[in-house]
């Protein structure tokens, strides 16, 4: 069980108060009309699932019930750092 | 009966305190402080089990979790556990155990002697089996469970009562043998809050069978000096007969700590905790977890008599029995020439030491020779004999590298063969944080791979099998992972241990002692006990094309017992990596994973059971519905009222009955359980019409509108009814079940897509109570309890809400309907629920107003053809196929979420499934909801799938039955016949028709 660390509540929380919420900095395209079938399609439908570095969403669900970033391995479990939505993460990297 | 094999020296065990038990139905005595494998072993007992497979009489092998064959049932009746090992049950009085493998029983087995079972079973049976005929697989299981005995569950509810302890501490060591005892000491020392926990009854590890002298006392003294040092600190918990049995992410354990199994079946009395699970978020840990002992595989060895060399010893030192008269020790290394001295000691006869070396001369081995013992040095025990205990053992002589018979074979008799090919290290806990165990050459044993975790592995289970360097390892260890935790400076604080221990010379590397004739045709060389997997059948499935560990683990069971091939593991890792022409480090090991020993479902249930399962979530009219006898369905946690039978009333006569009161004149439901989101800020307009699919920014307050909403995917998600309170201001209502998915829902798009909207969200689910009173008479009752709102339809009209007082309480009362009668949905503040409630019935009286529940809520919503979200829909359904576009707002400024997606390809193709109503040719029959639906019911299987049925009843008020189903392109089929067959071969003729049964202009709620 992961143990993760709200950037809203500053606390080390356990993964139990939590809910994942897939990929994150999937923008909404802004005019969603103007897209084609395919490029409406990428955005709903395709995400990147890597092995290893993968910012992703989380929610203090039983907490703050605010959303945050979280860079995650997803090899080894390892929590690399938790961010707020709207900031960028300082951890980047390609699937390894 | 006398204990034949006890010995004068009682070593830990209490002679004076006699114990009464039964196996198998027959009644022996034991001493205080044995296991029940000691008593067993005390009372000359052989066979305690019979193979998996080949239903071969099997005897005690080990002292602990590696034992593979005593597997038994304790007890009987509701405490009854099934599958214990006997190496772990403590003896009590009045134990009473049988074997769980053995039909009809363990001396003459019925299997055994037909003998055909094996030959049915080869390697693989299982794969082989469920592939091809899949059929035969359950007259199979059925056979293979009675035939090999997996152990009875009992049928009675759990009578004893378990807990668990969410818990933190800065330093866990696992084992509390030698490096884990010196480990928690240091760190305990330092400051650091520490766990120890031991699955032994007692803490010591290997010491607690030792000869050895530590600090100049006896091994059991220093253990004892020990466990009072740590009883003094009050930073230590020490946790004996605690298994911890997973290592998970982020330094999350789990610990089983048994309570009160040493002391009786239910020895709790439901009052005492019988068994604890601790789950423990630990800074540090310190593995400290020991090594097993490896057996050497040779033909037949698993005649009952052939035992690990160190249990032998354990028996003997430990709980003072000698399981046996005349000894064969075969091993690889010095290590075991202990086992020689131990039963020389005990005054039985060592009938020789057979050691694969070919010319060992360590301190050990000379000890032996001092005493007279014959060594066959460069000779290997090739062979058991023997029927239901070992009478003799074939003994050869090898070539250097232990792969070949060099000469003639000689038999020797003896009643009891110890083995060792050496040890291996405990590494499982290791590898269950994902680590990828090493092998390591030197020591003949996989170590623990590195770690992500914040953890070490200390003394034999990191392949330091040495006493001194696992000492100096584990406080060094123990001190470093509480400078880590933030305690001390890391330094050690104690002055070592002072012993003097023999050197040794280096072991062999021997897997598969060689047979005069080759795997294949020898005598079963067993690897794994429990299953009966042989180095003939891993050899087998390589040349029957199988490669990965982990695949051949699978293909021949090896390893899938309740031990998890803790005996034999290593052993056909190597076996399959010669028949691979690899080494051991190529071939790798399978993972291990948690659980390390079987864990009871009382542990991990706590007291989560019966009614604390689940919470149940109650409206605040309950106990009413519970006084009238209502029947209750779970809706997500809530209860709700399902009818509300009168005297002998059917479900379905209660349900007509209520349904056509509700038509005819009156009726009332607790709708409390609806979600409701109150919605504020200058931007709560805005944000709302972006979550439905119509819009809400022209909504007066005073007015209430019904809306969809669909995930991006353009697919229903819910939908509910969304009231003006004042500007800026708004009461969404969601389903029952989907209240909490939408609040997620909403508060994810405001809070990662559009921050810059204004708008705050509060569930006021439970602030209200709500009770919808409907039916024609609806405004006659509650006008009788409600003066300040004109209630007039000019002035109150259909999806109008207002605010006034209801039997004096403050009320919003909102004109929406989902019976398509004329409704009132009035809300209080749900501690005035029962109260208004009961004013409403006493009210109603004069009109028979009648109380209803879900099932009748459902029919009449199903009349008008309302559609229920995740019961009419199913995450894959747009509005339009719920012929609801009139729901789309077509000229919306901002593309709603979801609005993208209504112009896919594939949302707009015309054989999409469309929501219609079936009406049943024959009146009478209700077709079953989930029924599927096709064209031609002579078409031959497989059939063209055309749709299936989403809701059905029976419905009083049409005097026939309704369905609602979705079919490819229903609503261009409408009048067309259509077919359900049905699960006895018949098949139901049904037309499709309009979804709307009732009053299809919908005037009655506009009234
Ligand atoms: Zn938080």
């Amino acid at each position: 069980m992961l143990q993760i660390y709200c950037p809203h509540c500053q606390e080390l929380r356990s993964e139990e108060e939590f809910s994942c919420g897939g990929e994150a900095h999937i923008a909404r395209p802004l005019a969603p009309e103007t897209l084609t079938d395919e490029e409406w399609g990428d955005y709903l439908f395709f995400r990147k699932n890597p092995r290893g570095i993968h910012h992703e969403m989380w929610y203090h669900v039983t907490g703050c019930r605010r959303y945050f970033n979280a860079t995650r391995n997803t090899v080894t479990y390892e929590i690399l750092e938790t961010y707020k939505v709207g900031t960028q993460p300082s951890i980047v990297g390609e699937g390894v | 009966m006398k204990q034949l094999n006890r010995l004068p020296n009682a070593g830990r065990t209490n002679p004076d305190q006699n114990i009464n038990f039964t196996f198998n139905g027959k009644a022996y005595q034991g001493v205080m402080g044995d296991t029940l494998a000691s008593a067993l072993l005390a009372n000359g007992v052989d066979v305690v089990g019979r193979s998996f497979k080949y239903s071969r009489p099997r005897g005690i092998v080990g002292h602990g979790a590696e034992e593979p064959n005593g597997i038994i049932q304790l007890g009987s009746g509701a405490a009854t556990v099934p599958n214990l090992k006997v190496t772990q049950v403590e003896l009590y009085e009045g134990l009473e155990a049988s074997s769980v493998n053995g039909w009809p029983t363990i001396n003459f087995d019925l299997m055994g002697i037909m003998g055909w079972f094996g030959r049915l079973m080869p390697p693989g049976f299982y794969y082989k089996t469920f592939m091809y005929p899949q059929k035969l697989w359950m007259t199979y299981e059925h056979f293979i469970r009675k035939a090999a005995g997996l152990g009875k569950t009992p049928v009675e509810a759990d009578p004893d009562v378990y807990d668990k302890l969410n818990q933190h501490c800065d330093v866990l060591v696992v084992g509390a043998g030698p490096a884990g005892l010196v480990a928690a000491r240091e760190a305990a020392e330092a400051g650091a809050r520490v766990i120890i926990a031991d699955e032994q009854s007692e803490f010591g590890g290997s010491l607690l069978a030792s000869t050895q002298i530590l600090n100049g006392v006896s091994a059991s003294q220093w253990v004892a000096d020990m466990v009072e040092q740590l009883k003094r600190y009050n930073n230590v918990q020490q946790l004996p007969r605690s298994t911890v049995f997973g290592y998970y992410d982020h330094n999350f354990l789990t610990i089983l700590e048994k309570r009160t199994d040493h002391l009786g079946l239910s020895a709790g009395k439901g009052q005492r905790v019988r068994q604890r699970l601790h789950r423990v978020r630990a800074k540090q840990v310190v593995l400290a977890t020991g090594a097993f002992e490896r057996p050497l595989v040779f033909a037949h060895n698993d005649i009952p008599g052939v035992m690990q060399a160190s249990s032998v010893s354990t028996y003997v030192n430990r709980y003072g029995v000698a399981p046996g008269s005349k000894l064969i020790l075969a091993t690889t290394n010095d290590n075991a020439y202990q086992t020689a001295i131990d039963w020389h000691t005990a005054g039985r006869d060592v009938v020789a030491v057979v050691d694969s070396r070919q010319s060992p001369n360590g301190e050990l081995v000379e000890q032996v020779r001092a005493l007279g013992i014959q060594i066959a040095v460069g000779h290997g025990v090739i062979e058991a004999k023997g029927g239901k205990r070992v009478r003799a053992a074939m003994v050869a002589p090898l070539n250097e590298s232990g792969s070949a018979i060099t000469g003639e074979v000689k038999r020797l008799p003896c009643d009891l063969i110890a083995t060792s090919g050496g040890w291996s290290a405990a590494i499982h806990l290791s590898s269950h944080t994902g680590a990828k165990p090493v092998w390591d050459e030197s020591i003949v044993s996989f170590r623990p791979g590195d770690s992500k975790q914040q953890e070490c592995s200390v003394g034999a289970c990191n392949g330091t099998f040495g006493l001194r360097d696992g000492l100096i390892e584990g406080a060094t260890a123990g001190a470093k992972a509480a400078q880590l935790a933030g305690f001390g400076l890391g330094a050690v604080q104690f002055s070592p241990v002072e012993l003097v221990e023999l050197t040794q010379e280096p072991q062999q590397a021997l897997f598969l002692v060689p047979h005069s004739r080759p795997p294949s045709r020898a005598p079963s060389q067993f690897v794994d006990l429990q299953l009966d997997v042989s180095a003939g059948g891993i050899e087998l499935a390589v040349r029957e094309g199988f490669e990965s560990v982990e695949h051949v683990k699978r293909y021949t069971a090896l390893g899938f017992g309740t031990d998890q091939g803790k005996l034999g593991n290593i052993n056909g890792m190597a076996i399959l990596a010669n028949a691979l022409n690899q080494s051991i480090s190529e071939t790798g090991t399978t993972i291990f994973r948690p659980s390390y020993t079987p864990t009871t479902f009382g542990a991990i249930a706590g007291r989560d059971v019966g009614e604390l399962f689940d919470p149940e979530r109650y409206t605040s009219a309950h106990r009413w519905h519970v006084e009238q006898g209502a029947k209750f369905e779970d809706v997500g946690q809530w209860k709700r009222p399902w009818y509300f039978p009168k005297v002998n009333e059917t479900l379905d006569q209660a349900v007509n009955r209520e349904c056509l009161a509700v038509r005819n004149s009156v009726g009332i439901l607790d709708a409390s359980t609806l979600g409701k989101i109150d919605i504020q800020g200058p931007d709560a307009a805005e944000f709302i019409t972006r979550m439905y699919t119509n819009s809400y920014l022209k909504l007066a307050a005073g007015k209430c509108r019904y809306g969809v909403m669909l995930k991006e995917d353009g697919m229903i998600f819910d939908d509910g009814v969304c009231a003006c309170l004042s500007e800026n201001h708004y009461l969404m209502f969601t389903t029952t079940g989907g209240a909490a998915g939408v609040l997620a829902w909403l508060e994810l798009w405001q809070q990662t897509e559009w921050p810059e909207l204004q708008v705050y969200f509060t569930s006021v689910t439970d602030h209200w109570a709500t009770a919808t009173v409907t039916g024609p008479n609806a405004r006659k009752v509650v006008a009788k309890v409600c003066q300040d709102i004109d209630l007039t339809p000019d002035q109150f009209g259909f999806m109008d809400w207002r605010d006034g007082t209801v039997a004096g309480v403050a009320a919003r009362v909102f004109r929406i309907s989902f019976t398509g009668e004329l409704s009132f949905e009035i809300n209080v503040p749900a501690n005035y629920g029962r109260y208004v409630w009961e004013a409403l019935i006493e009210a109603g009286k004069e009109f028979d107003i009648t109380p209803y529940g879900t099932e009748t809520m459902h029919v009449l919503r199903a009349e008008k053809g309302f559609i229920i979200v995740g019961q009419d829909t199913d995450g894959s359904m747009t509005p339009a196929d719920m012929n609801m576009d009139w729901i789309v707002g077509k000229n919306k400024a901002f593309s709603f979420i979801g609005q993208r997606s209504l112009s896919r390809s594939d949302t707009l193709r015309d054989n999409r499934k469309q929501l219609v109503g079936l009406k049943t040719i024959d009146p009478n029959i209700v077709l079953p909801e989930g029924a599927q639906i096709v064209s031609d019911p002579k078409q031959p299987i497989p059939m063209s799938m055309q749709g299936h049925v989403t809701s059905s009843y029976y419905s009083a008020n049409m005097g026939h039955s309704i369905a609602l189903a979705v079919v490819k392109g229903g609503l261009n089929r409408l009048g067309d016949t259509v077919y359900c067959p049905a699960a006895d071969g018949a098949t139901v003729p049904a037309q499709i028709v309009s979804s709307v049964f009732y009053d299809p202009k919908g005037e009655r709620q506009n009234v």
